[in-house]
């Protein structure tokens, strides 16, 4: 259920090309599941800025973000200390009830944050998921040591070659063997690229312009096989079978 | 202790806050973050006699100050919004709603209000004769005052409600359209819709909206209807619901004082869940700053 809140920034450091990583202290009890994701209101803007949620805790939200356009230029310049408007607690987020024993999350891009709470919630669940986290090149590369640190086998793909498998996330998918299920968030074209690249069943996590985030305007609407679905409310996170391209 | 109830076409409601169409679905979800029986009523997701998905995505676009929409009236259609979207919005809403009703033609604005018309929860029709993102419909019957005066004629020969007709501000002359709906037998004018507007992204050096124009709102359009409920109040003699641009109790007021007797708040809520709910906790408080006792005093206070 949606919640507002003041939070805290602790931390706002650059990880990678344009990549940020935030660490934001408040009231984080409206998070259930992997896969959420947070709107945040910035001084000068109307619209918030929804951003997944890529790890949180009792006290902390840790999200990571992509410098795209100006409302995430001004987030990239705060400071600890300063604090920050936030609904919390938006989209369906991933069920890990379906995942099997193992397994594969794989992330593109600033679609890579999701997975890592993802990966951390089937390990605690005693599952052994594999990661894939696909990037253009080296230099924006990020969370493949944070991964490994969970003890999550953990391949990247870049499209240039400069860092593991050269090509596409599908490319390393190819070289992990067999696997359970599938999770995955990144750019519409790779959720495309995978869904025809598998037969076995998953989730996938969708981006949307987004007017509210809570499902109010009905500006992130898609047509599934189940109905008409809001992006940010019966969503981000739709499943395989329910899909239509 | 001051008073904030308005009497609404013979119906009195607590306070003058309406949440706009289209920011506020059926109301229902709102009721998870709040007791929706707060506000003075709400005007439900623009309703069609067929089920709508709208335009393609994207459909909204940052302005400054504002955004743009281009939902095009995704709705279910009038039969699942009797038989579903009510009784779920009756089990968390003790009070009259208003019914946003939008059309293609004459006969599917009269189809859609004859239904609603016998649900006991609506309590008013809106009739959304302004819609900007639906082609060969919607503002095409708002921008003429024949038009305007044929749609309100079908309605209310099929109604006994009270009807509004919600009229666009992209016309040369809103005064004309609001007297055309006045004869005709409109118990009130709801005003304003969107302004239309267009953002390009540089990037792509295109639309950034998929329907290119889509209906920009928020505070920056609050003086654009202030402006037109000025001119209506000053040529009707029926209530106006006055919308644009509101988001705080001041906001409320300054519209008031316009000539609108209650007040719609539609992007405000996409931005605060509970901007409706802010603003009327912070309503008495502003009232008493400014000496207003009672609020239905200060409709058209300005003129």
């Amino acid at each position: 259920m949606t919640k507002q809140g003041i939070f805290e920034i602790k931390e706002n450091v650059k990880i990678a090309n344009d990549v940020f990583k935030m660490v934001l202290a408040g009231d984080t009890s409206a998070l259930t599941a992997p896969g959420q994701f947070i709107n945040i209101k910035l001084d000068g803007f109307f619209l918030r800025r929804p951003i997944s949620v890529c790890d949180y805790n009792d006290e902390e939200i840790v999200i990571i973000y992509k410098v795209v356009g100006k409302g995430t230029e001004v987030m990239s310049e705060m400071k600890p200390g300063e604090t920050l408007d936030i609904l919390t607690g938006l989209g369906n987020g991933f069920d890990t009830s379906l995942s099997g024993n193992n397994p594969v999350v794989i992330g593109g891009g600033v679609g890579v944050p999701p997975m890592f709470n993802l990966a951390k919630k089937l390990k605690e669940e005693g599952k052994d998921p594999v990661a894939i986290l696909g990037f253009n090149k080296a230099d924006e590369v990020f969370y493949k040591d944070e991964f490994e640190a969970l003890g999550v086998k953990t391949y990247v793909a870049t499209a240039d070659g400069s860092v593991g498998v050269k090509g596409f996330v599908t490319d390393a998918l190819k070289e992990i063997g067999e696997y359970s299920y599938f999770y995955t968030c990144g750019p519409e074209p790779m959720l495309k690229a995978l869904y025809n690249a598998t037969e076995v069943s998953g989730q996938l996590s969708f981006e949307e312009r987004m007017g509210c985030g809570f499902g109010a305007c009905m500006g992130c609407s898609c047509k599934t096989k189940y109905g008409n679905k809001r992006i940010c409310k019966d969503g981000p996170v739709l499943k395989k079978e329910e899909i239509i391209w | 202790m001051v008073n904030t109830k308005i009497n609404l076409c013979g119906i009195e409601i607590d306070n003058p806050i309406i949440p706009a169409s289209g920011t506020f679905g059926f109301g229902y979800e709102f009721a998870e973050l709040y007791d929706i029986n707060e506000l003075g009523t709400f005007s439900f997701k623009g309703t069609t006699k067929d089920p709508r998905f709208g335009n393609p995505t994207p459909r909204i676009a940052e302005c400054p100050a504002g955004m743009i929409n281009s939902v095009g009236l995704q709705n279910p259609g009038v039969d699942k919004v009797i038989s579903e979207e009510l009784p779920k919005l009756k089990a968390c809403f003790d009070k009259k709603v208003m019914a946003n009703v939008s059309g293609f033609s004459l006969d599917e604005y009269a189809y859609t209000c004859e239904k609603l018309d016998s649900q006991e929860q609506i309590g008013w029709f809106e009739v959304n004769i302004s819609c900007p993102n639906v082609h060969n419909g919607g503002m095409a019957f708002g921008t003429s005052a024949e038009a305007a005066a044929q749609v309100t004629k079908a309605v209310k020969a099929v109604t006994t409600k009270p009807v509004f007709i919600k009229l666009s501000p992209n016309v040369t002359d809103i005064v004309s359209i609001a007297k055309a709906c006045e004869e005709n037998g409109a118990d009130g004018i709801s005003m304003i819709n969107t302004l239309l507007g267009m953002r390009i992204d540089l990037k792509t050096q295109k639309p950034v909206i998929h329907n290119k124009m889509g209906g920009f709102s928020g505070s920056a359009i609050l003086p654009v209807a202030l402006r037109m409920v000025y001119q209506v109040y000053e040529a009707v003699n029926i209530p106006i619901i006055g919308m644009g641009g509101v988001s705080t109790a001041e906001d409320v007021i300054e519209m008031m004082l316009a000539g609108a007797t209650a007040v719609q708040v539609g992007a405000a809520n996409l931005v605060e869940p509970f901007a409706c709910k802010n603003i009327i906790d912070s309503l008495p408080a502003v009232m008493e700053k400014y000496s207003i006792n009672n609020l239905t005093d200060i409709i058209g206070g300005a003129h």
